[in-house]
């Protein structure tokens, strides 16, 4: 057992749930309890999804239990089947359903013989697995499962395609900004001149996936998600990967630089240099930035970076090569792949903490005081606490990491957001620290001071106690309506009844 | 000329037992950790429940954090490692860092299913480590959202004293339950002239104890609603500490504020030989007045001033209930609030077709039920549908179907639904806002007419369906 008080990645079925639902036309079955479902409300209230999340418990109750819950899931994935014609429906257990040892394979080839629709289990080890690495586990799988497909029919054509083209595997539902660096990988590409053959899962048809080989390449941004994809991909047709994740300026050239070699590798003549430093010079703000007079002011700020390794790693280096910001720890929650995180960062940073434990990275925190933190949403309140501004980097993902407007991390405008987000971070610690110098704050407790000096209205003691207890956000307001309420009937004295009578009276 | 058809005069209960969502019942840590200021909350379970807190509720931890996760790991899940062990080693932690008046352990669907003997373990470590522990097995695999409050009021309702067990004068006035300033709920051995004043108040009538967590507003004004009828009430279950826990005697009288606390309620009749009063719940001006009056009733007194109160209260409403009136309000089921809200929602001149519910204890809910069918009656519309266990796809389809002016729901189709040109309100909504007594009525409405307004100032702008092709439901 594990004393835990906060999580940075969720359980295995949440990455499971996550690829399933990022592809075009495929339902997930859930075979679990009452409540263990809540990766619906998360896509539907994190990412404001329009859509019905493609997500059925299967319940697991007492008399299933009882029972055994066999039928219960066959009958559920036949029915899905019949209701929504999904192409592929994908049975995952969750950590409960999981220990109860059940055949769930055979529970899949039962309902495959009445479903039209392709069936399969999610192959995670609940217990051993988190949602990143499950994710990336789950893609891997479906898109095995439909190479093999193609393969038995015959069906698979890996000529690649006239023109260079690349994959772009791992943008997921419920990712880190992943919907927005979509977008600018594929107006990237575009300006490379690549064709996007397949985006992958986001999207995608599962009936495509037998075209992926069909691509010169495959693009795998983020270190969490896709990596498994890519490495399958190139045993299987010894296609060619690029894992670099094109996050500033620095590393966006080294992505392209890469993508350059992998082509003309493969016969294609092609120079991006005149675009990178096009981009890098003139087109893209950040290269300016770094050059510009505001960024003198960041050079020797010391900054604390926290998240997963994608986000970590490239969060680093931004700041340390391109901003002249001392980063005092670079730490990341992916203790699985700690190694590529030690590696990519080391030179970059004094110190690098591995861990799972948000308490060990509040307590560095508050020994380090860095003039700013990049981390996930934990950081951010650490950094509250402590009076530390706090750019959020890195999931785990909250409503906040879903803007309407449009911000990429990665390639040149995520260059841009970037430099904005590291500046605004420090500026308006600055701003803040002014705004206490000056007192420029709202006063604190509005309560014990009267409305006028002439009003001859008093609260009791039991009064002000239970005004206390009224939300501060309307509280101001309670007390006005409360006090006209007294006035108009002679009240003098307002207590806890005469608070609520005005309540009553008038909907204070 | 045909008549209208005949409708049912009764109503009609369907089980669906269908695939829905609600929450997990450990939500209840969210509110029981801030309600009982003295506690640690400790839910022993895996990722998945840690996860559904931290994300889906959104309950951030602070400072000072008094809820935990006890994540069980493959060694305990194998039963490699010695429970007892294990959770000894977790709570002494606890007690060191925050030295709580009780550690409540939330058993999960995980315990349940690995037969973890919670209640044969605390016991033995609360002498141990010499905190109490209480046990509530909050898990889905028997109970939905709202009602993991009721296990672990269950679980506290075994923990209250008797007044043999109380005998000092200090833990007397502590377990009275109420709070001092308000002169309230005093013993008779206090001595202070304004107790004396007060306790002229109130009449003659046993001991009357509440059970029902609630914000602390609503807890004094159902305190000065009774006091207004001469009603002293002894007690609530649970208390702002687990130390003013009410004292419970044989024969005490005690009564619920809200329709998921089934459970506490037979633990009270059956394990403390308490004495239940059976009422509609004081949601909505008509179920105020009629718990009151069942209260008054039972205790032999004239209820005063109510009919009047009740009317005041409808008069205030008017402005609101004008926005809902022949309206229709599909409930799709989530907190078992949804008897109380349709009753009185009915009462406001809505139609509801349906209630789904995730369970339903027809003796629990009795007398709300019987003022549901009433009001249905009196106001002269259809009754609604109960459907216990809803399937959500085949409610979504006749959600589709009849198009209601509002569905009231869980939080996972709100926005799909609201794509789809439908007007939604949280459930959970209700759970959270303070919608007990009198006065807080307006709250209720305030939520109800929220989408409407909303949707209302949108109106001119033809946004009404935001998806492209109607999609498959």
């Amino acid at each position: 057992m594990k004393l835990a008080y906060w999580m940075y990645a969720g359980p295995a079925h949440i990455g499971t749930l996550r690829i399933a639902s990022s592809f075009k036309n495929v339902h997930a079955i859930m075979h679990a309890p009452l409540g263990d479902d809540y990766f619906n409300v998360m896509r539907s209230m994190l990412e404001r999804e329009r859509d019905f999340t493609p997500v059925t418990t299967s319940v697991v109750d007492r008399n299933v239990l009882a029972r055994g819950s066999q039928e219960k899931v066959v009958d559920n994935i036949v029915r899905k089947d019949q209701e929504e014609s999904p192409d592929l429906i994908v049975l995952t257990p969750t950590c409960t359903s999981s220990i109860l040892q059940e055949d769930l394979e055979n529970f899949v080839e039962r309902a495959q013989l009445d479903a039209k629709g392709d069936v399969m289990l999610a192959d995670v080890n609940h217990y051993r697995v988190n949602e990143l690495q499950a994710a990336d586990r789950t893609l891997q799988q479906v898109v095995q499962f439909y190479i093999d497909k193609a393969r038995k029919q015959g069906d698979l054509d890996t000529t690649k395609t006239a023109k260079p083209s690349v994959n772009i595997l791992g943008i997921t539902t419920l990712g880190f900004h992943n919907n927005h660096d979509r977008t600018e990988l594929v107006r990237l590409m575009g300006d490379l001149g690549i064709e996007v053959n397949l985006v992958v899962p986001d999207g995608a048809s599962v009936h495509d996936l037998k075209k992926l080989p069909q691509a010169w390449f495959n693009l795998a941004p983020y270190r969490e998600i896709g990596p498994m994809t890519t490495q399958y991909l190139q045993a299987e047709f010894d296609q060619p990967t690029v894992e670099i994740n094109p996050m500033g300026i620095v590393e966006t050239a080294r992505c392209i630089r890469a993508i350059q070699a992998t082509l003309r590798a493969q016969g294609a003549d092609v120079d991006y240099e005149p675009f990178i430093d096009e981009q890098t010079r003139f087109i893209s703000n950040a290269a300016w930035f770094s050059r510009s007079i505001d960024c003198q002011n960041l050079t020797g700020k010391k900054a604390v970076v926290f998240g997963d390794n994608t986000h970590a790693a490239a969060l680093t280096k931004v700041l340390t090569r391109e901003m002249g910001i001392h980063v005092l720890l670079a730490g990341t929650y992916c203790k699985y792949d700690a190694d590529w995180f030690r590696e990519e960062v080391s030179e970059y940073c004094d110190e690098v903490l591995i861990s799972e434990d948000h308490g060990a990275i509040a307590d560095k925190i508050a020994q380090l005081e860095p003039a700013a933190i990049f981390g996930t949403q934990m950081e951010r309140h650490v950094g509250k606490r402590l009076n530390i501004p706090c750019g959020v980097i890195a999931a785990p993902i909250h409503i906040q990491n879903f803007p309407v407007g449009y911000h990429p991390f990665v390639g040149y405008e995520g260059a841009n957001q970037l430099v904005d987000l590291v500046y605004n971070s420090f500026t308006l610690g600055m701003e803040d620290h002014l705004l206490e110098i000056f007192g420029g704050h709202d006063t604190k407790d509005a309560i014990t001071k009267t409305m006028s000096a002439d009003t001859d209205l008093g609260w009791t003691t039991d009064g002000v106690k239970e005004l206390n207890r009224i939300p501060g956000f309307v509280r101001g307001k309670v007390k006005r309506n409360t006090e006209k309420f007294a006035r108009d009937r002679g009240i003098s004295k307002i207590d806890a009844e005469v608070l609520y009578a005005a309540k009553e009276a008038v909907g204070a | 000329m045909t008549l209208a058809q005949a409708q049912p005069q009764s109503l009609e209960f369907d089980c669906e037992t269908g695939n829905y969502h609600t929450f997990c019942p450990i939500s209840c840590v969210a509110w029981l950790y801030q309600k009982i200021e003295d506690s640690f909350f400790l839910v022993i379970g895996t990722k998945t429940c840690g996860y559904f807190l931290q994300n889906a509720m959104g309950v951030m931890i602070f400072a000072e954090p008094r809820y935990a996760m006890a994540e069980l790991e493959e060694a305990d899940i194998s039963a490699q490692l010695n429970d007892y062990e294990e959770l000894k080693r977790l709570c002494l932690q606890i007690k060191r860092d925050r030295n709580p008046s009780v550690i409540v352990w939330i058993g999960t669907c995980t315990t349940e299913i690995i037969k973890t003997d919670l209640e044969g373990l605390a016991p033995k470590l609360e002498d141990e480590i010499g905190i109490p522990i209480v046990v509530a097995r909050a898990n889905g695999l028997d109970y939905a959202f709202t009602q993991g409050e009721d296990t672990v009021l269950a679980a506290m309702a075994n923990r209250c004293p008797t007044s043999a067990d109380v005998t000092t004068p200090e833990e007397k006035e502590e377990r009275g339950g109420i709070q001092k300033f308000l002169g309230l709920g005093r013993k008779k051995t206090d001595t202070t002239t304004h107790s004396d004043a007060d306790e002229t108040h109130y009449h003659d009538h046993p001991n009357l104890v509440l059970f029902g967590s609630v914000p602390d507003p609503i807890v004094t004004q159902m305190n000065l609603e009774l006091k207004k009828q001469g009603i002293k009430v002894g007690g609530w279950l649970p208390a702002k500490r687990y130390t003013e826990l009410p004292v419970l005697d044989e024969g005490d009288y005690v009564i619920g504020m809200n329709p998921f606390l089934s459970r506490t309620a037979t633990t009270l009749m059956r394990r403390r030989k308490c004495k239940l009063i059976g009422a509609p719940f004081p949601i909505g001006p008509d179920g105020t007045r009629a718990w009151i009056e069942k209260i008054c009733s039972v205790f032999n007194i004239e209820p005063k001033g109510l009919e009047e109160r009740e009317a005041k209260i409808w008069a205030s409403l008017e402005d609101y209930i004008a926005l809902i009136r022949g309206k229709s309000v599909y409930f799709m089921g989530d907190n078992l609030l949804e008897i109380s809200l349709a009753r009185f929602l009915i009462r406001c001149g809505m139609t509801v077709p349906e209630i789904g519910i995730p369970y339903m204890d027809k003796r629990y809910q009795a007398a709300e039920l019987a003022l549901l069918e009433k009001t249905c009656h009196e106001m002269n519309t259809a009754l609604p549908k109960i459907i216990e266990k809803p399937d959500n796809y085949n409610q979504l389809q006749r959600i589709q179907a009849t198009r209601p002016d509002l569905v009231i729901t869980g939080m996972a189709h709100a926005n799909p639904l609201e794509a789809r040109g439908i007007n939604t309100k949280w459930s959970v909504e209700f759970t959270f806002a303070q919608i007990h007594g009198f006065a807080n009525a307006r709250d209720i409405l305030e939520l109800v007419t929220r989408p409407l307004r909303r949707n209302n100032n949108l109106k001119e702008m033809g946004w009404d369906k935001l998806i492209k092709e109607e999609a498959k439901v």
